[in-house]
């Protein structure tokens, strides 16, 4: 992980999907979902079908043993991303009683295809040859697999944190912290609280150039 | 087919230069992706090839100018097209004069008004992908298009422009106003509409 200078942020959460990247002092949103984040869309159709919560790590297991290949709603514009007809698709699946397997797998394949290519997109648009991984998503092996064979054949870097790192932690918060700090940023607790609008290209970014 | 030069390798295809039938053509090819399943690759590659055609088809049908198409093969995602001699207007706009920069940037307006009275969206306007040869205004490279008759489109098509305008051609930033005033002349529906649409986005601040 330390290699990793400069790339290419695919963060896949359950709330977020962006492609962000370092550019001109901040961290900019070059691509991101268009309605619902890709765990959302996942957990949705996870309870739907009467999985538990999370429903990503379920799925997952379930996809191992997809063997027909149905097929859902691809949509991209530009770098940006959807998920929520293919969301309502995969319901319409389950209830003409396809395998759970089946649309488990093929969600999988549609998704993070669609993930992979937004964020090859964004590492030609942007020049940039390291390519990480962030968020609870992130830790699904077929994303991880498909992102590093992207990287691979444009002779780019991969990079993905340990499962335990791509779910929330306190670790990359205190580490934010103290890149801040060391960057001359001081603030007072008292004066500090949460804004769950806030986006990462709103902050300048002084700790690095 | 005779002997390819790959001119350009992007994220989804290759361009390549070529010789058919005794022209000097394009090759555009949508390279397979080893990361996506077969189902999803082949559909994906024959889908857009399809679009693609239809979309550029679909220009030279309301007389504005883009590259002559032929020949497609959809199963290996190629399109052999017309090679364009012009130059980009990327390269040329700064070093023209006031007023041919107005008269040049008015036409792309205009040429542009024409593919949306039409719905036709072309998706990535930046000035790489128009040419100008024999006074001609020549739009290139509809891989991101689509056809689409909503407002909020169009106002997208021309926010990629402004942007490009406004990062490539910063000196010039008032080409755009030129743009819109060419753009007004030739659309049908309220362009106003569109105008506001575009200021609107701006507001959304997003970057790209």
């Amino acid at each position: 992980m330390d290699d990793c200078k400069d790339p290419i942020l695919l963060y896949t959460s359950g709330a977020n999907t962006q492609i962000t990247a370092f550019a001109e002092g901040k961290y900019r949103v070059f691509g991101e979902t268009l309605d619902i984040g890709i765990g959302n869309c996942l957990d949705k159709f996870g309870r739907n079908v009467g999985l538990e919560f999370p429903c990503g790590p379920k799925i997952e297991e379930l996809a191992i043993n997809g063997k027909k290949y149905l097929e859902l709603p691809y949509s991209i514009k530009g770098m940006d991303i959807a998920f929520s007809g293919l969301l309502t698709a995969a319901g319409q699946y389950y209830k003409k009683g396809e395998r759970l397997e089946d649309i488990c797998y093929s969600m999988q394949e549609t998704t993070f295809a669609a993930l992979t290519e937004v964020t090859e997109r964004a590492m030609a648009h942007t020049e940039k040859n390291e390519v990480l991984l962030g968020g609870g998503v992130a830790s699904n092996k077929r994303l991880r697999n498909m992102v590093q064979i992207m990287a691979k054949e444009r002779d780019a870097h991969f990079f993905a944190p340990s499962k335990d790192l791509c779910i929330d932690n306190g670790a990359m918060i205190a580490w934010l912290g103290l890149l801040m700090y060391n960057s001359g940023i001081r603030m007072k607790v008292e004066d500090s609280f949460i804004d769950q609008r806030f986006r990462t290209d709103m902050v300048d970014v002084s700790w690095r150039d | 087919m005779t002997k390819k030069t790959i001119l350009y390798r992007g994220a989804e295809a290759e361009i390549c230069l070529s010789n058919y039938m005794g022209f000097k053509v394009i090759q555009k090819k949508r390279v397979r992706k080893s990361y996506r399943i077969k189902d999803i690759d082949s559909r994906l590659i024959s889908f857009r090839t399809k679009e693609e055609v239809k979309l550029i088809t679909g220009a030279r049908l309301q007389g504005v100018s883009v590259p002559i198409i032929y020949d497609v093969d959809r199963e290996n995602g190629t399109i052999t097209m017309e090679y364009i001699e012009g130059k980009r207007v990327k390269d040329i706009l700064n070093e023209l004069n006031e007023r041919e920069r107005a008269r040049i940037c008015e036409k792309i307006g205009e040429n542009i008004a024409k593919l949306h009275n039409n719905d036709i969206i072309h998706g990535d306007l930046t000035t790489s992908n128009i040419m100008l040869f024999d006074d001609c205004i020549y739009f290139i490279d509809f891989g991101l298009g689509e056809k689409n008759g909503e407002v909020e489109s169009k106002g997208v098509d021309l926010h990629v422009l402004m942007e490009a305008i406004e990062s490539t051609h910063s000196r010039h930033a008032n080409c755009f106003d030129y743009v819109l005033n060419g753009y007004k002349k030739e659309l049908k529906e309220d362009a106003n509409l569109v105008v506001k649409k575009i200021e609107e986005i701006v507001k959304r601040g997003r970057y790209r």
